[in-house]
């Protein structure tokens, strides 16, 4: 099998302050993977990566980029990577496209071959209008969108986002979504990313890891993490209002409001069965939804299993 | 990274070093002129007539050497440590980090654009003394190649300065009480002889005096100082703060979390 896009085996990290940000992470992402990192604020995503790209210096471990461990050659696993980090770090007062061609010239790519690759860039990203513009007057998702572009402008194999549609607007983030999935697909581009939007990971990414308190507490496939979903929650909209929470056979139920009811459906029940109870009751339900996004679902639950353990 | 990349990364960073002072020149270019004609004006024509000469020099062609020294002494130092502590402050300096760009190619890259802004105003001074005085050049060769030494070195000084900063008041502190003070009491207005035996030595321990002495000697053929141990100290000084800069900037010293 050819190596893996990322391997991180023991990574350790002590502040200087003396917190234990990361306690020795084993992490593969595979190649052409679309990879997700998640986990509660502070549980180590942004070090763990903030490693891989040297804006952290590791305590301990060993971190490779397609088989080069950044210990002995950090130049060349560099030449393989973007980073678009958590937090805005271009100088807000140049112009758009010279941050993006500044960067183009740190990676030792000529001006003649960065010009046409920074005009592709922006276009595809929508900021061909802002290119003259200081980075200042851009609002935070086009800041956001910026730093995409800067960090894909020498043609990574490997491209980290933290947190990259964090203050983006729906419609944008979806077409961010579909501009992702087009380089991970099209141009083979291996994408690990951070975010706290669970439907993101869901509908992007093939893998994940959960990571908290600094150790990784899962490491699964998407298809596989849901399938381990026992319990969904839907929320009933009722036309009628109810003083109090009707029994159903099987089926666990609470009342959020007068008019709304959560009902738990464990997996192989029938939702059929479901309502038939329910307008035997003389209750009808006008619509319905998913509590939380199924993959938030599983999320809480390990974060608070594995927040139980640390307690222990 | 292969040389030709290692020049492209190179240019580039200086490139947008020059850019930074050219565009912001109304803060960077302009005050050093100003204040240096003043001191043309002041010193070197009201009260230097009346001062006689210095050294067996008219007043004037005395203080030119030395404030063309001084300006380029505190440009260098603070091109480099103001533009260094702003990358830093707001972390463009990552761009740089996550960049295959060698250590040495980015302190190489801010080190140079420091002595161009020290060298630029240097130029400028020079300009500004035509109008006071006729300039001769006794020795050009020493008179460049110390002018760029000592640019290279306070530049140097500079990006130890902004990689050690905490906050902008950190920045300012070297120049206000240490620069300052070491360069006017670095004989740019006045000759060492002056002083009694006792501040005379004192004095021999400034360094700025060696590199205002020598640069007057390439202007004017007279200095108080060896000339050759002299250039030989200042290359020693970049030498020991290179190394020092690019130690610091490998173990990520207050750039690296
Ligand atoms: N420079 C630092 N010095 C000391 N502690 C730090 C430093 N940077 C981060 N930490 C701590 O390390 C832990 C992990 O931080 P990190 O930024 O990796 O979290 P994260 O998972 O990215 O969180 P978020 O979702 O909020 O971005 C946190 O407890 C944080 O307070
Ligand atoms: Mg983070």
């Amino acid at each position: 099998m050819a190596e893996p896009a990322l391997s991180i085996r023991g990574l350790t990290k002590v502040y200087g302050n003396g917190f234990h940000a990361l306690k020795g992470i084993d992490l593969d992402v595979q190649q052409g993977d679309f990879f997700a990192l998640l986990g509660p604020n502070g549980a180590g995503k942004s070090t763990t990566l903030g490693v891989v790209c040297s804006l952290v210096q590791k305590t301990a471990g060993k971190v490779s980029v397609f088989g080069i461990d950044i210990d002995k050659d950090f130049a060349r696993a560099k030449n393989n990577l973007g980073v678009v980090p958590q937090e805005f770090n271009f100088n807000q007062f140049e112009k758009v496209e010279d941050i993006i061609l500044a960067q183009a010239g740190y990676y030792g790519m000529s001006h003649r071959e960065a010009k046409p690759r920074a005009a592709e860039l922006l276009k595809d990203l929508g900021l061909w209008d802002k290119r003259d513009g200081s980075a200042r007057a851009l609002s935070g998702g086009m800041k956001r969108r910026l730093m995409i572009a800067r960090a894909l402008i020498h043609r990574p194999k490997l491209l980290i986002l933290d947190e990259p549609t964090a203050g983006v607007d729906i419609e944008l983030r979806r077409s961010m979504w579909d501009y992702m999935r087009r380089i991970n697909r099209e141009e083979g581009t291996t994408i690990i990313l951070t975010t706290h939007y669970l439907e993101e990971a869901e509908s992007l990414c093939r893998n994940i890891a959960i990571i908290n308190h600094g150790e990784i507490v899962k490491n699964t496939s998407v298809r596989e993490l849901l399938g381990q979903l026992n319990t969904e929650t839907f929320l009933l909209d009722l036309a009628e209002q109810v003083s109090e929470v009707p029994t159903l056979d099987d089926f666990q139920i609470e009342k959020v409001d007068s008019s709304q009811l959560a009902v738990s459906v464990k997996r192989g029940q029938r939702l059929n069965d479901l309502f038939s109870q329910l307008s035997d009751l003389g209750l009808t339900v006008v619509s319905m939804r998913n509590r939380a996004n199924r993959l938030e679902e599983m999320f809480v639950s390990m974060v608070e299993e594995s927040n139980a353990e640390a307690a222990k | 990274m292969n040389a030709m990349q290692i020049a492209v990364a190179l240019w580039t960073l200086v490139g947008k070093e020059v850019r930074r002072f050219t565009r912001i020149w109304p803060q960077t270019l302009l005050p050093p002129s100003i204040t240096m004609t003043m001191y043309f004006i002041i010193f070197g024509n009201l009260i230097g007539s009346r001062i006689g000469p210095m050294d067996g020099y008219d007043y004037m062609d005395f203080i030119v050497p030395g404030l063309i020294m001084m300006a380029v002494i505190t440009n260098s130092y603070s091109n480099v440590a103001s533009s260094f502590f702003s990358n830093k402050f707001q972390r463009s300096i990552e761009e740089m980090m996550v960049s295959p760009m060698p250590n040495w190619v980015i302190l190489a890259g801010f080190i140079l654009g420091g002595m161009a802004r020290g060298l630029g105003v240097g130029i400028i001074v020079t300009g500004v003394s035509l109008f006071f005085t006729r300039i001769d050049v006794a020795h050009p060769l020493l008179t460049i190649g110390v002018v760029v030494l000592t640019a290279a070195l306070f530049a140097t000084g500079g990006f130890i300065n902004a990689l050690l900063g905490k906050k902008f008041d950190d920045i300012s502190i070297v120049p206000t009480f240490v620069l300052t003070p070491l360069t006017y009491l670095g004989g740019v207005f006045y000759s060492i002889s002056l002083l009694p035996d006792f501040w005379q030595g004192v004095s021999m321990l400034n360094p700025i005096l060696y590199m205002v002495n020598v640069f007057r000697y390439g202007f004017l053929g007279v200095s108080d100082i060896p000339v050759g141990w002299a250039l030989a100290a200042i290359c020693a000084f970049i030498t020991v703060l290179f190394a020092i800069a690019l130690w610091m900037l490998e173990r990520g010293k207050g750039i690296r979390g």
